[in-house]
C-alpha cells in the first residue's frame, strides 16, 4: 500500500487585515501590522500558509485591583500610568501590538470622561510606535458616549476598536469609518451571531478588510472546549468560502486565565498544585496554545514570562524538522 | 461505513428479493443506515462480504494497554473534529522514569506518580501510565518490575532492545504494556516478544512514509494493537504528522496509519515540555509521555485533555435538588447556582475549603453555567424562586437567607420578591467564598 498524503483543498484563504498605519498611510505607527491570510489550518505548512500569530500585551488605563503576585512583579511599577506601562511591554517584552483597555471608562467605578479617555489613548500612541487595539469598557451607553472622542483622538491610527456587539455595533462602526479604523466583531461564542455582525457591519459599509472576529473566550479548565471548537468552525467556514466569517480572529487569553484558581492562588493555599510559578504562567501560555491551535491570529495576553513562552513555541510551531 | 452506492457495487445485483427489499439498491440503502445486516442476502458473495466488513470496520484501531480496571483505551477515533460528533478516548498521560534510578527511589517515585491525582469536576484525574526507560546498563527489566509493583498502573516499556524487551516481559509481560519501539532493525524480533506477550506494540520510524512501511511490516506479522511515532522533531511536525495520521485513518481508510499515536516531550526547560504536551493534547495524539521533575505540572495537562475531550453535544451536568457539603444544620448558609458540573464543583470545592457546613440548591439550567443560563433565560428570579420553594431546603433551615452568584447580581429584587428569601448577593467567583464567609461571620 502506497502512501497519499491526505490534502484538503480549501475554497478561499482568510481575508487579510492591516492594523496600524504609518506616515506613509496617514498615521503615526513605526510599522503597520498584516494579519490573516491562514490558507490552511493552523501550522499545516504541507499544505498551505499560515500567517505568523501576533501577541498584543494588554496594558489597563488605571491601577488594576485584586491582581494575583506574579502580575504585580511584572508590572507593578507602571500601574496607572497607560504610557510607561504600554512602553514596558514593547522594549522590555518586545510585544507586537498593545491592546489598551479604557476599564476606567466603567460608570460603576472611575467613570472617566471621553475627554480623559482620550488623554490616555494619546498618551499611549505617542508612547510606543506599535498598532493598538483600543477596548471600550462594555457599558454600552458610556462606550457609545465615548467612542466619537476616543476614536478621533486615534483618526488615521487604523487601531482595532473593540468591538462590536449585535445588540451594539452603530456607534462603534460609524466611528471606525469617519477614523478609518478596524471593528471587533465580537460574539457571545455563537457562529451564527458571529455572522449575523458581519453582516450587520458590511450593512453600514465596514468593508471585510477593516473586520476582526473575536468570539468570547473561557480559559483553560473554563469553557476552554467551546472556544476551541467555535473557532475551529469559524476557521473552516471562513476557508470553506464564507466571506462573512473569513476574517482573522482574536483571542482574550490573559484576563481569562488569570481569573481561575490555577492561576490565582499561591501555593500556601493550594499546595496540591505545586508553586505558582511556572503554575500560573502556564496557565496562561497553555490557554494561548489552545487557540493558536484553533486558528487564532492575535492573542492578547498579561503575563510577560507567559509572551516568551508563547514566542519560543510558535518558533517552534514554524519550523519543520524531519517533515514526513 | 461504505455509502450505498460503493457497497451496491458489490452485491449481486439480480434484484431476487430474496432480502425483503424489492432491489439490490434498497438493500443497499438500508445497509447504510445500519436498518439491515449483510446476512440479509442470502446470495452475497465471500469476497464481497469480506470486502464490505472491511470497508464499516472502525477507521481507527482501539488499542488497550494494560489490564484489569487500570487499563487505558487509546485510538478508536472517528472524527476530526470535536464539534462533528466527539472525541471518543481521552489521550493516555505517562510519565517517564529512568530504569538507573536506585531501586528505592524508583519505587518511591512511581507510588507518587501512580497516587498523583486531582479533582475536576468532580473526577479525580491523574496519569495513566508509567513509561520505563531503559538506560542501557542492565537494569530495564528489574526497573519494569519495580515500576509496576509500586506504580500500579499499566506500563509502556521504552527500549529498543530485544534482549533487554525480553527480559522485562519475563516480569511484567502479563500486565499488557505498550512495547516500545519497533524499529526498522528490531521489528522482527519485537513483533514476535508482542505476540507471544499479547502486548500492544509501538513502532517507530523518521517520517510517515517510513513509518507506514514499519506498521505494514507489523501487520503482516499479525499485530493488531499497533501505536505510531512518527519521531516529529518540532512542535510543527507533531502538528502536521498527527493530522495527516488522522486524516489518512479516516478519509483514506489507509490501514497503516490507522492507529494512535504516541508523543514525547523534549525540550530543553520543564516549561516547554508542558507546552509540547499541550500541543499534543490538542492535536490528536494518543498516549503523550513527559518527563519532567515536578508532577504537579500534570495538572494544566490533565485539563486540556478534559476540555477536549468533553462531550461538545452534552454539558456534563448533575441533579437538580439541594446538596450538602460537609454537615450542614438549621443555621448552615444556602447557596444557589446552577447545575452545569463545572459550576457546581467550583463552587462545592471552595465551600469545603470554608470549613463551614453549607446547603446548595442546584437549580437545573440544562448545564449551563451561571452568565450562560441567565443570558439564556434559565436563571431568573422566578425558576430560582420556584426550585427554592420546592426544592424542600425550607425544612431544613429555620432561616431564610439565600446567597446567589455576585455575576447575577440583578436577580436579587425578583428573587427576594418571589420566593421571600432575603437575598444576599456573593463575590462574582466562587474564589471569593471563604473571604466572604468571614465578612458574613457564617461559621
Ligand atoms: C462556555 C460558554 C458558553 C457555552 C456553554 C457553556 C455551559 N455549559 O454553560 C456555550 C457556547 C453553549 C454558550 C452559549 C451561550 N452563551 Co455563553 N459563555 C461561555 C463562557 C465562555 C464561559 C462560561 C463558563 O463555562 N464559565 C465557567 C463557569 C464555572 O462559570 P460560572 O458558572 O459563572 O461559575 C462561576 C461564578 O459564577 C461563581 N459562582 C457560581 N455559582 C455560584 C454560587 C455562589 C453562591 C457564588 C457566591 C458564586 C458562584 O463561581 C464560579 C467559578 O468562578 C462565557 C464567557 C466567560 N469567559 O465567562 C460566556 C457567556 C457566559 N455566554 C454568554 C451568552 C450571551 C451566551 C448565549 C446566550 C449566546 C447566544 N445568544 O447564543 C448562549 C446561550 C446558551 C444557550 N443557547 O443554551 C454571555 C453572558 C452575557 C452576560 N453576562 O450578560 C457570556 C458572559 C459571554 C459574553 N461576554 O458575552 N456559552
Ligand atoms: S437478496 Fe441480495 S441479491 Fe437479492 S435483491 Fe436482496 S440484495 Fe439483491
Amino acid at each position: 500500500m502506497s502512501f497519499e498524503m491526505p490534502v484538503e483543498n480549501w475554497r478561499a484563504s482568510i481575508t487579510q487585515v492591516t492594523i496600524g498605519a504609518t506616515e506613509q498611510d496617514g498615521g503615526t505607527r513605526e510599522r503597520a501590522i498584516t494579519i490573516g491570510g491562514a490558507a490552511t489550518l493552523p501550522f499545516l505548512a504541507f499544505e498551505g500558509e499560515t500567517p505568523r500569530p501576533i501577541i498584543a500585551m494588554e496594558v489597563l488605563d488605571e491601577q488594576p485591583e485584586g491582581w494575583p503576585e506574579p502580575l504585580v512583579e511584572a508590572f507593578s511599577d507602571v500601574y496607572g500610568d497607560p504610557a510607561a506601562w504600554a512602553q514596558k511591554c514593547v522594549e522590555e517584552y518586545g510585544a507586537d501590538m498593545i491592546c489598551l483597555r479604557l476599564v476606567s471608562a466603567d460608570p460603576d467605578e472611575t467613570n472617566a470622561s471621553p475627554d480623559e479617555l482620550a488623554e490616555h489613548v494619546k498618551a499611549v500612541l505617542e508612547a510606543v510606535g506599535v498598532p493598538l487595539i483600543i477596548w471600550g469598557c462594555g457599558n454600552y451607553d458610556k462606550d457609545n458616549e465615548m467612542w466619537p472622542i476616543v476614536s478621533q483622538a486615534a483618526a488615521g491610527e487604523r487601531v482595532i476598536l473593540a468591538s462590536a456587539e449585535e445588540d451594539n455595533y452603530k456607534t462603534i462602526a460609524a466611528c471606525a469609518l469617519a477614523d478609518k479604523h478596524v471593528v471587533l466583531n465580537e460574539s457571545p461564542l455563537d457562529i451564527n451571531i458571529q455572522k449575523q455582525v458581519s453582516i450587520l457591519l458590511s450593512d453600514v459599509g465596514v468593508k471585510p478588510e477593516n473586520i476582526v472576529l473575536y468570539e468570547v473566550t473561557g480559559g483553560l479548565g473554563y469553557g476552554i472546549e467551546y472556544a476551541f471548537s467555535i473557532l475551529e468552525r469559524t476557521r473552516l467556514a471562513g476557508l470553506g468560502g464564507d466571506k462573512m466569517l473569513s476574517a482573522p480572529m482574536l483571542s482574550v487569553v490573559g484576563s481569562e486565565a488569570w481569573k481561575v484558581k490555577e492561576a490565582r492562588l499561591p501555593e500556601e493555599e493550594a499546595p496540591e498544585w505545586g508553586p505558582q510559578v511556572p503554575r500560573s504562567i502556564l496557565w496562561e501560555a497553555a490557554t494561548a496554545l489552545t487557540f493558536l491551535n484553533a486558528g487564532t491570529d492575535i492573542l492578547v495576553m498579561w503575563h510577560p514570562e507567559a509572551v516568551k513562552l508563547v514566542r519560543q513555541a510558535t518558533e517552534d510551531l514554524f519550523t519543520s524538522g524531519n517533515g514526513f | 461505513m461504505p455509502t450505498a452506492i460503493e457497497i451496491y457495487q458489490l452485491l449481486p445485483k439480480t434484484n431476487c428479493g430474496d432480502c425483503g427489499v424489492p432491489t439490490c439498491l434498497a438493500f443497499a440503502m438500508k445497509l447504510a443506515q445500519g436498518q439491515a445486516s449483510l446476512e440479509d442476502c442470502p446470495h452475497v458473495t465471500e469476497e464481497a462480504a469480506a470486502a464490505l466488513s472491511d470497508a464499516s470496520a472502525p477507521p481507527m484501531a482501539t488499542v488497550t494497554i494494560g489490564t484489569g480496571d487500570k487499563a487505558v483505551e487509546v485510538g478508536g477515533e472517528t472524527v476530526l473534529f470535536r464539534h462533528d460528533e466527539k472525541f471518543h478516548h481521552p489521550c493516555g498521560l505517562a510519565m517517564t522514569l529512568d530504569s538507573d534510578l536506585p531501586t528505592e527511589e524508583l519505587a518511591e517515585k512511581a507510588k507518587q506518580l501512580g497516587e498523583l491525582e486531582f479533582e475536576r469536576v468532580g473526577n479525580m484525574i491523574g496519569l495513566d501510565l508509567l513509561a520505563v526507560r531503559d538506560a542501557g546498563d542492565g537494569s530495564f527489566a528489574e526497573a519494569a518490575k519495580t515500576v509496576a509493583e509500586a506504580g500500579g498502573l499499566p506500563l509502556a516499556l521504552l527500549s529498543e532492545d530485544t534482549e533487554a524487551m525480553k527480559a522485562a516481559l519475563e516480569h511484567v509481560g502479563d500486565g499488557k504494556p505498550l512495547i516500545y519501539a519497533a524499529t526498522a532493525d528490531n521489528l522482527d524480533d519485537m513483533a514476535h516478544l508482542a505476540k507471544q506477550h499479547s502486548c500492544p506494540l509501538a513502532v517507530k520510524a523518521d517520517g510517515l512514509e517510513a513509518l507506514a512501511e514499519l506498521s505494514e511490516r507489523a501487520m503482516d506479522a499479525g499485530l493488531e494493537d499497533i501505536v505510531l511515532d512518527g519521531q516529529p522533531k518540532t512542535m510543527g511536525d507533531t502538528v502536521q504528522q498527527q493530522t495527516i495520521i488522522r486524516r489518512a485513518a479516516l478519509n483514506q481508510k489507509f490501514k497503516p496509519l490507522s492507529f494512535p499515536t504516541i508523543c514525547f516531550t523534549d525540550a530543553e526547560t520543564t516549561e516547554m515540555k508542558v507546552l509540547q504536551a499541550i500541543n499534543c493534547i490538542a492535536k490528536y495524539a494518543g498516549i503523550v509521555a513527559v518527563d519532567f521533575e515536578d508532577p504537579t505540572l500534570v495538572l494544566p495537562l490533565v485539563t486540556e485533555r478534559l476540555n477536549i475531550y468533553t462531550d461538545p453535544q452534552k454539558p456534563p451536568q448533575i441533579d437538580q435538588g439541594v446538596y450538602e457539603v460537609g454537615e450542614p444544620t438549621e443555621e448552615s448558609p444556602v447557596l444557589v447556582t446552577t447545575n452545569f458540573s463545572l459550576t457546581y464543583f467550583l463552587v462545592e470545592g471552595d465551600v469545603s475549603a470554608t470549613k463551614v457546613p453549607t446547603w446548595i440548591v442546584v437549580v437545573d439550567t440544562e448545564g449551563t453555567s451561571v452568565l450562560t443560563a441567565w443570558a439564556n433565560e434559565a436563571f431568573t428570579g422566578e425558576i430560582i424562586a420556584k426550585v427554592v420553594n420546592e426544592c424542600g431546603i425550607e425544612d431544613k433551615v429555620s432561616h431564610r437567607n439565600l446567597v446567589l452568584p455576585g455575576g447575577v447580581a440583578v436577580l436579587s429584587g425578583k428573587l427576594e420578591e418571589e420566593s421571600g428569601w432575603k437575598v444576599t448577593v456573593g463575590p462574582e467567583e466562587s474564589s471569593g467564598i471563604p473571604s466572604f464567609y468571614n465578612e458574613q461571620g457564617f461559621k
